[in-house]
């Protein structure tokens, strides 16, 4: 379909009005949208909760509620982030609305498909926050057994609600990798797909091989609690520790589903404001598919304590050391790239940069994590809480403020407020370390996770990371109305108002609803600036 | 006009045959179990059942004429839970524990 | 009756963000490929819970596989076996345009799909009465329930096992009369037959996971 009379105001906002037009629509780039309001929406409501928590945790003893609720509290603040947050953010919001884009296709493999993978993820959210209505859940957001069968609350609501949430993840994941191996444009090989789809292949690859275990995980789960059907229950001879092996089977491949798409964007982040070509493109590419590999056989550091044997620990602390290696290697990557490299340092480029700081510090400490003599002693302390919150929000969140302003003219066709992005970036970079980093010398220190009340001794550190997180909360807001604000009254932008040479650029921002006016062959690779 | 690629057909014989040997195969699995054959039991069980299910696989299925990508997919998938399963048992049987199940 | 029919559908238009027919068919095949590999590792992870306490309770499996009539299994596999064929030639008589025999062909699967529900239902009645119910409701009081008292764990995962392979027998019934309704419009025809290839997948793999629960549940011991 090539130059037929196209209109240059249409674009795929404006083409269709009316919200019933986006709530059945088949569009790549209006689903992202979808996912995007849900996902930030989800965020507030989880972020609440996280603000609920610190405040609690200001001081020793009560302070706004009580022990039963503070357990209620932190497996929402975990459930919601976990399923309806950092697993879809990249794939389903900028993954959907760009990966397309980048290859130089319509629209995705499957547009039913993936429609029906928005409304996954909202009925099961619905279906999941309806257990606050039966006494809530206090399991974690990893139900573990044998509680999670005999607690009498909400907890089979909110299974079922990540049972269907699942859903999504499985189906966006199946998009993705068809449509990378059927829809690319003519010309674009595999070597010149953008690092952002190499990423995002590699995270379908996880979503597709590990989520179905979650879903029988979660159906044993259900059928244990509603039929009592013995598998996860030593009464019965039934084993709970088998649970945790199924159930970290999923979880921990869920965790690289939740940063391989954080540093794909990263990558297209610091080619672009270095305006020059990214080093060891193939090693990063490569290093994708070997992370998503890799992380498919180190669950059982997740159950270093909970009755695993000696000789599967040590196996398993083996195999995750290794995991670091392909990662070390797109830092190194990214860091040879800026060197010398033309830079801009626009917003986008400032989350990069923070991404590449925090993160090294959570991925070396889950090396320090993944020691199986000192994990005996950082296991269930706040040293995990801050290792894990250094990849999760000072890696993936970092990566996704960054890709939805670098994004933010493509999508909406305007440029955000520079100034108020980069003081939203100050409060988060500043806010995130100061929650924190404490909360890594409290772990050490002996502060368990998960505990509603602590010894006098931990209070000054928890006291500064409670300030830090009201600071980070503030720097989200200041955000929200960046985001808010650009959209409405933003200053209009052009197609490529930052000089990036990926796909995207190529076309009018907004796209118009079938992306492409005439078809794009591919004639080069994706970074080639010099 | 649509380039119609002619898809492969598997000749109807060939259909009817791979039938007939999953009958018969059917039929060498409960004649299998009604000899004990010890621990070798399950092995052959599951030996007959994986061979019907290479049959289907490939026949019923197409896998044996189609693109070698769908033989990867269906590889891998078997792969991850033989390591799902492996790990797990690793656990299972080193670790030092005393049954209650006798 | 049978009209033989070399091209029906050309009123089949590929979706738009497809090159051609063929495209659509290739990509649609795939992406039926891709989500088969969902529904093995789904169902391969409750096989590999099976195995493991299979394995930790051997003879208390053994008793438990007794209360199972191999007679039974042994049709509902013939059954599924025989519909696997004909859906696979549905198929087939499509690529040949021959829509009376796609029809039968469905039909006659579907039937299959039938015969497979009913055998499990007088099957589950049976037990029921006999209180070999799943988990906690397991009230069985016999001699082998007195040698392994948690011969409840065996039913557990019989119950779970088929009854996931019996939702799945259900849903692509589902699917079998949505293609018969279509193949009644005529649309199927050699130039397009993409639902019928991707539902037979689908099909063809609910019976390759009873070709294994047969075994594993009727005859191992």
């Amino acid at each position: 379909m090539a130059t037929a009379t196209h209109d240059p105001n249409k674009n795929y906002i404006n083409e269709k009005s009316g919200i019933w037009s986006w709530l059945t629509t088949l569009d790549h780039k209006r689903i992202g949208i979808l996912y995007m309001i849900s996902v930030m929406s989800f965020f507030a409501i989880g972020g609440t909760f996280a603000m609920l928590l610190r405040w609690e945790l200001f001081s020793a003893g009560r302070n706004i509620m009580d022990a039963h609720q503070y357990n209620q509290v932190f497996t929402f603040h975990g459930a919601i982030m976990v399923f309806m947050v950092i697993i879809p953010g990249i794939p389903a919001f900028l993954g959907n609305f760009i990966l397309p884009l980048q290859i130089g296709a319509k629209d995705v493999a499957f547009p039913r498909v993936n429609l029906m993978s928005w409304y996954c993820l909202m009925i099961g959210a619905a279906i999941a926050f309806f257990s606050l209505f039966y006494n809530g859940v206090d399991t974690g957001w990893t139900f573990y057994t044998p509680y999670s069968i005999s607690t009498q609350n909400g907890t089979l609501l909110m299974v079922v609600g990540a049972f269907i949430i699942g859903f999504s993840s499985i189906l966006t994941g199946l998009n993705f990798i068809v449509t990378v191996h059927k829809l690319r444009a003519p010309g674009m090989s595999f070597w010149r797909l953008p690092l952002f789809i190499w990423a995002l292949y590699s995270t379908a690859l996880l979503q597709i091989l590990a989520t179905p275990v979650l879903a029988i995980t979660l159906l044993l789960l259900t059928a244990e609690r509603v039929l009592g059907i013995g598998i996860f229950d030593p009464k019965l001879g039934g084993d709970p520790v088998l649970f945790q092996h199924f159930f970290w089977f999923y979880s921990h491949p869920a965790v690289y589903i939740m940063i391989l798409p954080a540093m794909g964007v990263v990558s297209e982040l610091i080619a672009t404001f270095s305006h020059k070509t990214i080093f060891g493109y193939k090693a990063i590419a490569l290093s994708s598919v070997g992370i998503a590999a890799v992380s498919f056989f180190v669950w059982g550091h997740h159950l270093f304590v909970s009755g695993q044997s000696e000789v599967a620990g040590i196996l398993f602390s083996f195999i995750t050391m290794l995991v670091g290696v392909p990662t070390a290697i797109k830092v190194f990557n990214w860091v040879a790239t800026l060197y010398r490299g033309s830079m801009r340092f626009d917003s986008p480029l400032l989350f990069a940069l923070g991404f590449i700081f925090l993160f090294t510090i959570g991925g070396v400490t889950g090396i320090i994590l993944a020691v199986i003599g000192v994990d005996v002693h950082f296991h269930d302390t706040y040293f995990v809480v801050a290792h894990f919150h250094y990849v999760m929000v000072g890696g993936t969140l970092m990566a996704i403020m960054g890709g939805i302003y670098y994004w933010f003219p493509k999508m909406f066709g305007r440029m955000v407020n520079e100034f108020w992005a980069r003081i939203s970036f100050v409060l988060i970079f500043v806010g995130f370390n100061v929650t924190f980093f404490p909360q890594f010398i409290l772990g050490a220190m002996g502060m368990p996770r998960r505990y509603y009340d602590y010894l006098p001794e931990y209070q000054s550190l928890n006291r500064i990371s409670s300030v830090g997180a009201w600071t980070i909360g503030t720097g989200f807001l200041v955000g929200l109305f960046v985001i808010i604000h650009g959209m409405r009254k933003g200053v209009k932008a052009g197609p490529n108002p930052w000089g990036g040479k990926t796909l995207e650029w190529q076309t009018a921002s907004p796209p118009p609803h079938e992306n492409f006016h005439v078809q794009p062959v591919v004639t080069a690779g994706p970074y080639e600036y010099r | 006009m649509d380039d119609q690629q002619h898809h492969h057909m598997i000749p109807l014989k060939i259909y009817i045959q791979v039938l007939v040997l999953l009958l018969v195969l059917t039929a060498i699995t409960v004649a299998a179990a009604q000899v004990n054959f010890g621990p070798w039991n399950t092995v052959i069980a599951m030996a007959i059942a994986s061979i019907k299910a290479g049959f289907v696989l490939a026949f019923f299925m197409h896998l044996k004429y189609d693109d070698k990508l769908y033989r990867v997919c269906f590889g891998t998938a078997i792969f991850f839970l033989i390591v799902l399963y492996a790990f797990s048992k690793l656990d299972i049987v080193t670790r030092i524990v005393v049954e209650p199940f006798q | 009756m049978s009209t033989v029919k070399t091209a029906t559908s050309g009123h089949h238009h590929h979706a738009h963000h497809y090159e051609s027919a063929e495209h659509e068919y290739v990509t649609s095949k795939f992406g039926t490929w891709v989500f088969l590999v969902t529904e093995i590792v789904m169902f391969g992870g409750l096989f590999v819970g099976y195995i493991l306490f299979h394995e930790k309770f051997h003879e208390m499996f053994h008793a438990g596989s007794t209360f199972l009539n191999w007679r039974l299994g042994a049709l509902n596999t013939v059954v599924l076996l025989f519909s696997s064929l004909t859906m696979a030639l549905s198929i087939y008589y499509a690529q040949l345009g021959k829509k009376s025999l796609v029809l039968l062909n469905l039909y006659v699967t579907l039937a299959c799909g039938f015969i497979f529900l009913t055998v499990k239902y007088f099957e589950y009645t049976h037990k029921f009465h006999e209180g070999l119910f799943p988990g906690a409701l397991f009230s069985y009081d016999g001699p082998e329930a007195h040698q392994f008292s948690n011969l409840g764990m065996y039913f557990s995962f019989y119950f779970v096992m088929t009854g996931l392979h019996g939702s799945h027998v259900i849903a692509g019934m589902g699917l079998i009369t949505w293609l018969i309704v279509r193949a009644h419009r005529g649309e199927f025809g050699p130039e397009y037959y993409t639902p019928l290839e991707c539902t037979g997948l689908f099909w063809h793999l609910v019976d390759l996971i009873w070709i294994y629960l047969f075994p594993l549940l009727y005859l191992i011991g």
